[in-house]
């Protein structure tokens, strides 16, 4: 009698619960990101070597103008943000695994986000100003 | 802390050493460099928007000696990471899993990283010099 009252109490299958999402409740979505990320910083990546390389000699002035080109100005704040979004997650599987004391992962990994999104943030703003100054 | 009571799995220094391993390692070495590295992006982009002078300080700096031996080991990190990494999806496409392959692999991201950084530092040098 009883144990039948319980299982009628939920009619959903415990898999519901569990599904797409796994022991550590985030999903694939970590690893998803990681590879999207990647995929996307093979092209950013060799391109930004390539536009590097293409600047050595450059003078002030002219390293200036490449930048401010509207599609280097582009690539570049694409490859900026997909680059530090990579390496925080890079990043926090390898604090993840090397720090066992619960309070230190977590202030290193907070601590790496925030570094991730000054440094990103601060590139976005220097291209910008670099693309929006006549 | 109770945490640190659990059995660890066996590490590095119980296995022999073999090219799928470090392999595996360099790829989260580079990586870990690499992130540094990116601190070096922000500041160049930073330099050239403050200015003339400032930028001029950032090519001094990144030219000197320290600088260019820096700038070697990230080089050779980007390709390597580059490489391994394209590696990686492949694997996690479902490719070249047979131990052969993945052995075969491994040697091929090393020497593709290492083409690739002797030859933009060979462009580098034909070019006249850094910075």
């Amino acid at each position: 009698m009883n144990a039948k009252s319980d299982v009628v109490k939920d009619r959903r299958h415990p898999l519901k619960a569990a599904r797409g999402l796994g022991s550590a409740k985030s999903g694939v979505d970590h690893w998803w990101v990681q590879r999207v990320t990647a995929a996307a910083l093979v092209a950013l990546g060799i391109w930004f070597v390539i536009l590097v390389l293409g600047l050595l000699h450059a003078d002030y002035a002219a390293a200036r103008a490449a930048v401010a080109r509207p599609w280097n100005a582009l690539l570049l704040i694409a490859f900026v943000l997909t680059m530090f979004w990579h390496a925080v997650l890079g990043l926090q599987v390898v604090v993840e695994d090397y720090v066992h004391t619960r309070w230190k992962e977590v202030l290193l990994l907070v601590a790496i986000k925030f570094l991730a999104v000054l440094g990103a943030l601060a590139s976005v703003l220097a291209v910008l100003r670099i693309a929006l100054t006549p | 802390m109770a945490d640190m009571q659990r059995p660890l799995s066996p590490h590095i220094q119980v296995y022999r050493w073999q090219v799928q391993m470090v392999s595996s390692i360099l790829h989260r070495a580079t990586g870990i460099a690499l992130s540094v590295g990116s601190l070096v992006v922000v500041g160049g982009l930073l330099a050239l928007a403050a200015g003339e002078e400032q930028f001029g300080c950032f090519k001094t700096v990144a030219g000197n000696p320290l600088g260019l031996v820096l700038l070697f080991g990230w080089s050779w990190s980007l390709f390597y990471h580059l490489c391994n990494g394209i590696r990686h999806l492949l694997q996690d496409a479902g490719a070249g899993y047979e131990i052969v392959q993945f052995v075969r692999s491994s040697w091929l991201s090393a020497t593709g990283s290492i083409v690739l950084t002797v030859l933009v530092w060979a462009y580098v040098l034909m070019a006249g010099g850094a910075a």
